[in-house]
């Protein structure tokens, strides 16, 4: 069967009333309880804002209130951005007419792709309560604001103006939209939490404030001045592209000849690819595209799949990026004070045309409770997925992963695992497959269930190595004990019962130890800006990113050689590519935009060195563990680096 | 030693000597640049072989190291340096401690100090099996008192005072008997008149006093000794010094259970913990009167039904070289058969007398101890 959009849905919906349409279709639209409209009321609001925020370049602060209205369930609602604004005669489209908006035709990554709209919202409030909706926009710092109050004639789908006012508002710019609705705000507010929280994480950009109606403020902070970068518009890649859209693209190409349209109208076609799905599809590449018949297009759709055809540019997609995530991550779940965050990604993939990415990070240990199973957080384009957690493929992905392989409990090696863990997955896509149109879970496609999988897995890793780690420094630190306490209290007791002076422990030292043991500290040191002396910029780093937002993170390495012959290797340290390095002691033998290698001068036994580096452009907390290799050493020698596994 | 002197006031040069050697052993290691460690005899199950000509349990050949190369290891050898100043410390002041006292002492020595008083009585133990000397020498006790002995047997005691005092075990004491002290090595008691034809171990102190009230120990020339459960290195080793000194038998008295046979076994024997000085504290030609499954029977006794953990128990048992002749072979198949337990006190079923009018003549006639 055909999959149905909402949008041409609402189409065949045209003879009856949108109405109609939208108490018929309440459930899937994200309204079917007076609780899940809550929450889909914010959550339109919310998207809206961030959307335009991020459209027009400027941090976005939003504002959530909900007040008790004069019932127990008549409540307000109201949210303010710090946007751009809605010119004023684009107002009532926005708000006043159900499925308006030009995001249903873009192929790019963004929010508004997942809901309904916010005119939704306005139905909804004026079907439950038959109250209106105030919209308070302003879009120059030099105007006044202006007010429109707005219905919507549910007969014609439009927007109808009940009242227009201007007033003097204090923010520069901004809208602030207010309605009232029928709601649940006992059982809702857990979700509405939850939804602002989960939505900040994933957002570090922004900065949220939510105020309940006891008058409690909660505010989510920005956590990163950095806006994420710009999702582009790409063109349909052949292999995504449905029938219908195959035509309609036809019909206003200006292209000539099809071999031209297939070139210059989708992504990924070369001569060669245009060429060969032309053949496959029996046609002539001298076609008129807007001349052809439907089994013409229907044999070109065909034959797209069976081409050979390089995958689309994943620059159009705008991933969190791991060092945001984990950061985002530590603030949120500071009162937790978890053992260790750790993220991973995985590069741009592509299912059926349309350019995917998953990020995924896992919060272990601290006050998470160790018997519960753990907390999944998933995210679609940088909104949070709430329900239907059961039905969705991320949620499927973790479960087929064996996590009793990497610390966690699981029943059988399958299913949710149980443990002191948050897993958080992010799919950004210029298309999310959902399962629905509620949009509340991603539907079955191997290629991100494969990826889901891959992104968990490196992370699990990641905790399994950190673990064993620590397992392994703490039984060598019992041997640091040994040797400088216990061990010199034996020697001088011996001499004490004996009358002789005490003996000399440093031979035995190195023998009980028997390891080269590397020890790192990290610290955070807050400057003036010109205080940083840059021996090298990694051309990578973008040149918006301020080099240093006031914090130094100097990393400490000291290595002391107890083994009982001097030890000669080299050391690699990873460096996160958001990091600016600054001065370094030793000298290094080699900088990539990955790691610094030492090829470290023999350490003589009993001895040690010190290795100090400095990073800018990072905030407290985003290194707060050296990932160190060791390479020309037998790695069963070192504590405190594993194998160096990468190339030179 | 002076003809005028006590033996209470022991020669202790031979223990400093050998106290010395081990932080001799430790010196010696460091200086030679070797991680220090000291040799013990392994004290488990798996290194204990029965000494055919002492007739008791003792360890075997295999040692284990404590080496400081191990946290572990290095703790114990660091609580060895700090018992040994303690008990050398003791010798010189002529001062005596408790084990408990000991494991509080050890508070005050750094990361020496024990985390509980198993830990400390172990490593007692262990200094005994390094040094080959007793507990006794270490000037350390046990905090239990030991047991009660009731019956025609004459003691001299070195007291407190450094003074000897005889008392008789009936004529001197009370209806509680005569207590055993802590130490009962020769400078501290001496048997000076013995008139039993055997000494009875009881296991619990309900029957003790049972067979005092009935003046058993009269009536039969018996001396009666109670166990106190599990007895006590005092009550064994007096059990064992009377035993060979006076030439008297031995006959054990517990209720009918596993846990019983093993009093029997370890004060025949010899215990697993303390086989290093088996040749002292066991006594291998003592027998066992009863409770027997077979009375479980012969006499009808209430009973009640063993439990998982007394099968498994008695099944360890029958593969145990203690039980290994045919009167301990068919009284726990028996026992396994019939799967009821008794006890001691259960013979009051007939009466308060019938212990000592009946079960016991019964049962000492069948042993040839007595005549019918």
């Amino acid at each position: 069967m055909k999959k149905v959009t909402a949008n041409e849905l609402a189409k065949k919906q045209k003879k009856i009333s949108v109405a109609e349409f939208f108490e018929k279709n309440k459930h899937i639209l994200g309204f079917g309880n007076p609780t899940r409209a809550l929450v889909t009321s914010v959550k339109e609001a919310v998207d809206n804002s961030l959307d335009v925020c991020e459209e027009a370049s400027i941090l976005p602060e939003v504002y959530v209130e909900i007040k008790n209205g004069k019932d127990d369930d008549e409540i307000t609602i109201i949210i303010e951005d710090n946007g751009p604004g809605i010119v004023k005669n684009q107002i009532k489209h926005i708000f006043g007419r159900l499925l308006y908006g030009s995001r249903f035709h873009e192929i790019r990554q963004s929010r508004g792709q997942q809901g309904i709209g916010i005119s939704a919202v306005v139905l909804y409030s004026q079907l439950s309560t038959g109250k209106h909706a105030k919209i308070t926009s302003k879009i120059d710092e030099n105007m006044p604001a202006y007010v429109v109050e707005l219905a919507i004639n549910t007969n014609k789908n439009l927007a109808e103006v009940i009242k227009t006012d201007t007033i003097h508002w204090e923010k520069p710019r901004g809208t602030r939209f207010e309605t009232e609705i029928i709601s649940d705000y006992k059982r809702g507010r857990r979700f509405v939490y939850e939804y602002l929280q989960n939505t900040s994480i994933v957002n570090p950009h922004a900065c949220i404030i939510f105020k309940e109606p006891d008058g409690s403020e909660h505010i989510f902070e920005r956590t990163t001045e950095q806006l994420p970068e710009k999702s582009n518009e790409i063109k349909p890649h052949p292999h995504g592209v449905e029938l219908g859209t195959l035509i309609k693209m036809a019909k206003y190409s200006k292209s000539r000849k099809l071999s031209s349209f297939l070139k210059t109208e989708f992504s990924s076609m070369g001569s060669r690819a245009a060429t060969e799905a032309i053949e496959k599809a029996g046609l002539d590449g001298d076609l008129k595209p807007n001349e052809m018949s439907r089994e013409q297009f229907l044999s070109l759709h065909k034959a797209f799949k069976k081409t050979k055809i390089m995958a689309p540019s994943t620059d159009c997609l705008s991933p969190i990026s791991e060092i945001l995530i984990k950061r985002s991550l530590r603030y949120e779940t500071s009162e937790i004070s978890p053992e260790f965050i750790v993220t991973s990604s995985r590069p741009a993939s592509v299912y059926s045309g349309n350019p995917f990415k998953i990020e995924v990070g896992l919060v272990y240990g601290g006050k998470l409770p160790k018997e519960e199973t753990v907390r999944i957080m998933r995210f679609a384009n940088r909104v949070p997925l709430l329900y239907q957690q059961g039905g969705c493929v991320t949620t499927k992905a973790i479960s087929s992963i064996d996590w009793r392989r990497y610390g966690l409990d699981q029943k059988g090696g399958k299913g949710i695992p149980s443990g002191p863990a948050i897993l958080l997955v992010h799919v950004a896509s210029t298309q999310i497959p959902f399962t629905s149109e509620s949009k509340e879970a991603i539907a079955d496609v191997e290629e991100i269930k494969k990826e889901v999988e891959l992104a968990f897995r490196e992370c699990a890793r990641n905790v399994k190595k950190h673990i064993n780690k620590k397992k392994k420094r703490e039984k060598t630190r019992e041997k640091f004990d040994l040797i400088t306490k216990i061990l010199p209290e034996i020697a001088k007791k011996s001499a004490d019962m004996l009358n002789r002076p005490i003996p000399k422990l440093d031979p035995i030292i190195t023998k009980i130890m028997d390891v080269v043991w590397i020890e790192d500290a990290v610290e955070y040191e807050k400057v003036k800006r010109e205080g940083i002396v840059q021996t090298k910029l990694i051309d990578t780093v973008d040149e918006k990113v301020k080099p240093d937002e006031g914090t130094i993170t100097k990393s400490h390495i000291i290595i002391i050689n107890y083994k009982g012959k001097p030890q000669k290797f080299n050391l690699y340290s990873i460096i996160p590519k958001e990091a600016v390095l600054g001065n370094i002691e030793p000298k290094p033998s080699k900088i990539t935009e990955d790691y610094i290698k030492w090829a470290l001068p023999e350490i003589p036994s009993a001895n040690k060195i010190d290795i100090t580096f400095e990073f800018a452009g990072l905030q407290e907390g985003d290194f707060d563990e050296n990932d160190l290799y060791i390479e020309n050493i037998n790695p069963a020698f070192v504590i405190g680096a594993d194998k160096w596994e990468g190339g030179n | 030693m002076g003809g005028g002197k006590l033996e209470m006031n022991k020669d202790y040069s031979h223990v400093i000597k050998k106290i010395d050697e081990i932080a001799e052993k430790v010196y010696a290691d460091f200086e030679r640049s070797k991680i220090p460690f000291i040799e013990i005899p392994t004290r488990t199950k798996s290194n204990i072989d029965f000494n055919e000509k002492l007739n008791v349990w003792k360890y075997g050949s295999n040692t284990s190291e404590r080496s400081a190369n191990s946290l572990k290891g290095a703790y114990m050898l660091l609580r060895t340096m700090y018992m040994t100043e303690f008990i050398k410390s003791m010798i010189k002041s002529e001062k005596s401690s408790t084990l408990r006292e000991m494991y509080y002492i050890s508070e005050g020595w750094n990361m020496g100090k024990f985390h509980s008083q198993n830990e400390s009585n172990l490593l007692a133990e262990d200094l005994e099996v390094i040094t080959s000397c007793m507990r006794e020498d270490f000037k350390l006790r046990p905090e239990e008192d030991g047991a009660r002995v009731m019956g025609n047997l004459t003691v001299e005691e070195i007291t407190r005072n450094n003074k000897k005092r005889l008392i008789n075990c009936q004529e001197d004491v009370g209806d509680a008997g005569y207590n055993i002290p802590y130490n009962v090595e020769p400078e501290k008691i001496k048997f000076k008149k013995i008139d039993a034809k055997f000494i009875l171990a009881i296991e619990t102190g309900g029957m003790f006093d049972r067979l005092v009230e009935n003046g058993f120990d009269q009536t039969h020339k018996s001396l009666l000794v109670h166990l106190k459960g599990q007895p006590a290195r005092s009550t064994r080793r007096f059990i064992q010094r009377l035993s060979q000194e006076k030439n008297i038998p031995v006959l054990v008295f517990t209720d009918c259970d596993p846990w019983s046979f093993r009093i029997f076994a370890s004060l025949t024997y010899g215990a697993i913990k303390t086989a290093h000085i088996s040749e002292y504290l066991a006594t291998p030609s003592a027998q066992y009167l009863g409770v027997t499954p077979s009375d479980i029977e012969n006499y009808d006794l209430p009973t009640d039904d063993l439990t998982s953990e007394d099968i498994k128990s008695l099944k360890s048992e029958l593969t145990d070289p203690r039980f290994q002749d045919d009167f301990w072979k068919g009284e726990i198949k028996l026992q396994l058969k019939l799967g009821k337990k008794s006890e001691q006190q259960a013979l009051a079923k007939y009466g308060l007398d019938y212990v000592t009018d009946t079960y016991l003549p019964e049962k000492l006639a069948q042993m040839g101890i007595t005549k019918k």
